[in-house]
């Protein structure tokens, strides 16, 4: 059995930013592995040692600086990996989750997986979607925001949880193949040992264009266009205290007492 | 070719807010291209449903027997097909737990550009739909390029529509391949139970990702007992296993309305604040004075809390 996780190295904005053009500037990123896939790592390398005869292999679509992200995967346990890109992608500004899934979709051909693991969301751009478009597109059964997943791999069921809103949580029967997009608090994701660290670095990460994948720069097109960034007006009407630390604790302890939760 | 499709939720047996948000959203397209406003109620007591959402601004409900709850497989099925029946310029779906689990494969099969998590759409000639970015620190637009589009809302950003109108009521007669419904929804059950229920609380002390360390807990728990508050948390903390199901505040956990909200290191995404929006008074203590969390805040102190805190416990001694 094949078990594929995609992952994505994500940007997160310092506390102090500015905006340059259409996106935060470079100089105030700062990038990781996006959090949501950390756990669909996990899951896939637990069924791994749970089983037999499980590969998991990871894919991303993202540039070289990406590789330390992806070698945190490997090191954790993830088997093998694959980064998309090229001069073409490089040039594409947003890559939406329609032509994710195109791109993905040719790597879930040349791989064969019986699962694909994505994260919910990107916490970057939090689109959301994915892992649902790709399903679609590669013709899989899915299930999106699972928290719980159990797998009778020779039923060819996924039972998952999928967790909706207000604390309800839904019991559904997938069939395999299956995309499944994972939700955090699943697992508990590890951290990467010296010895998986090692181990990463001889483990094989390959770089595919998209023209190794069959895929022309056509499938790059996508109608949608960023046209502007900006910080928001802020609506907040926020009383800030201010001074130090024993100041603007006395001044919420006041508040505390004033408003009567706690007494004075 | 300017008309609006919106598809709306329910679950067990109840019409859910976002419903009446997507006539909102959906009565603003189609007035702003002179089109006429579609909804679907897919699967429930349908003729219940369309009984709600005779709302103001909506011209046709097409109601689709099929099951009681809601199932990706079925959904995708029938929105697509109702597509095809009424051609619509815009499709709108709630960006739900739901809606994530559909929209992106009815737009996938239409072949329709999808955006999601929209928190404003302006639809004259071309579509710009507002999104947030970096965990709600940004805004941006984006454009499409594209006759047909299909957007996905946040919840609870738009007003509910709740004026009576004078829609027709459409029987759809769906024809929905079993063969491809390949999941199977088989029950539901409620979380977070337990000993605590945080919604009563008259004040919370909540803490997010900033208190770093399980071994930091101990420190918020001192102010809990100083002030005789209740504590909660972000999801982080619980998806860490460092407090229970039953302290996490937002739309997977609880929903909260206290005296005070005071919220210890928690930036305020979406589905946190979702929670917590309606407390009476909202205090932040957050070394980052751009988190999203203070747009909210009556109060904030802008510093770390490994400082502040102490001097709070300090202060009500
Ligand atoms: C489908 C779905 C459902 C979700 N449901 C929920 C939910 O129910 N509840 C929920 O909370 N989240 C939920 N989330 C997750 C949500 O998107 C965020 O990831 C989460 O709320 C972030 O928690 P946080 O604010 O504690 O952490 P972060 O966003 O990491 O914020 C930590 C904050 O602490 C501040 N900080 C750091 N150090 C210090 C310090 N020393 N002193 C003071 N401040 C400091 C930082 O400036 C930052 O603002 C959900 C997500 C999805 C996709
Ligand atoms: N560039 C990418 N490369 C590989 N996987 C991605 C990429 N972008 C998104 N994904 C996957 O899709 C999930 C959802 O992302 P999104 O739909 O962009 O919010 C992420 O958690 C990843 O698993």
């Amino acid at each position: 059995m094949k078990i594929l996780v995609t992952v994505k190295e994500v940007a997160e904005a310092e506390d102090d930013f500015d905006i340059d053009g259409l996106d935060i500037n470079d100089r105030y990123l700062e990038y990781d592995l996006n959090e949501w896939d950390e756990y669909a790592i996990e899951e896939a390398v637990q069924i791994k040692e749970d089983g037999e005869d499980i590969d998991v292999v990871s894919v991303t679509i993202g540039p070289e600086r990406a590789e330390e992200t992806i070698r945190m995967a490997l090191a954790k346990g993830v088997d093998r990996a694959i980064r998309v890109w090229d001069d073409d992608i490089a040039a594409t500004d947003v890559l939406d989750p329609a032509t994710k899934a195109d791109v993905l979709a040719a790597v879930v051909e040349q791989e064969e997986p019986d699962l694909v693991f994505t994260g919910v969301q990107a916490g970057d751009d939090s689109f959301g979607a994915t892992g649902v478009a790709l399903a679609e597109t590669i013709g899989f059964e899915w299930g999106a925001v699972v928290n719980a997943l159990d797998l009778d791999a020779e039923a060819g069921v996924a039972n998952v949880r999928r967790e909706l809103e207000g604390g309800i949580e839904e019991l559904t029967e997938i069939q395999l193949p299956s995309v499944l997009t994972i939700q955090t608090g699943i697992n508990e994701p590890r951290y990467a040992s010296l010895r998986g660290i090692r181990q990463a670095q001889s483990k094989p990460l390959d770089v595919h264009t998209l023209s190794d994948l069959d895929l022309d720069a056509g499938v790059l097109e996508s109608p949608l266009r960023r046209t502007e960034m900006y910080e928001p007006e802020s609506e907040g009407e926020a009383v800030v205290f201010e001074g130090s630390p024993e100041d603007t604790a006395d001044e919420l302890a006041e508040l505390l007492q004033d408003v009567g939760v706690v007494e004075g | 070719m300017s008309d609006v499709l919106a598809v709306t939720e329910h679950r067990q047996g109840e019409l859910r807010d976002v419903s009446f948000e997507l006539v909102t959203v959906g009565r603003q397209l189609a007035a702003d291209q002179g089109g006429e406003l579609h909804l679907a109620v897919i699967g429930g007591d349908v003729d219940a449903f369309a009984d709600e959402l005779n709302l103001d601004g909506v011209s046709v409900i097409h109601t689709v027997d099929a099951g009681a709850e809601f199932n990706h497989d079925i959904y995708t099925q029938v929105t697509e097909q109702l597509f095809a029946e009424i051609e619509p310029s815009t499709l709108v779906l709630p960006n739900s737990v739901n809606g994530l689990d559909y929209a992106p494969a009815v737009a996938s099969r239409l072949d329709v550009p999808l955006v999601t998590d929209a928190v404003d759409i302006a639809r004259d000639g071309e579509t710009e739909v507002t999104r947030e970015m970096y965990g709600s620190k940004v805004e941006t637009t984006v454009a499409v390029d594209a006759d047909t589009v299909a957007v996905s809302i946040r919840p609870a950003e738009w007003e509910a529509t709740d004026a009576e109108g004078d829609a027709e009521v459409r029987e759809f007669d769906a024809e929905v391949d079993e063969s491809a419904v390949e999941s199977t929804v088989t029950g539901f059950e409620e979380v977070a139970g337990g000993d605590v229920d945080i919604s009563e609380a008259e004040f919370l002390v909540s803490i997010g990702r900033g208190i770093e360390e399980e071994d930091n807990l101990p420190l918020i728990e001192e102010l809990v007992e100083a002030t005789d508050a209740t504590l909660s948390s972000s999801r982080p903390i619980v998806d860490n296993g460092w407090l229970p199901k039953n302290r996490q505040v937002g739309q997977s956990g609880k929903v909260v309305t206290p005296d005070v909200y005071l919220a210890i290191g928690i930036s305020g995404a979406v589905q946190h604040v979702a929670g917590m929006k309606g407390s009476d008074t909202i205090v932040a203590i957050n070394t980052d004075p751009n988190a999203p969390i203070m747009d909210l805040a009556d109060y904030a102190i802008v510093d770390d809390l490994f400082d502040v805190v102490p001097q709070l416990i300090d202060a009500l001694e």
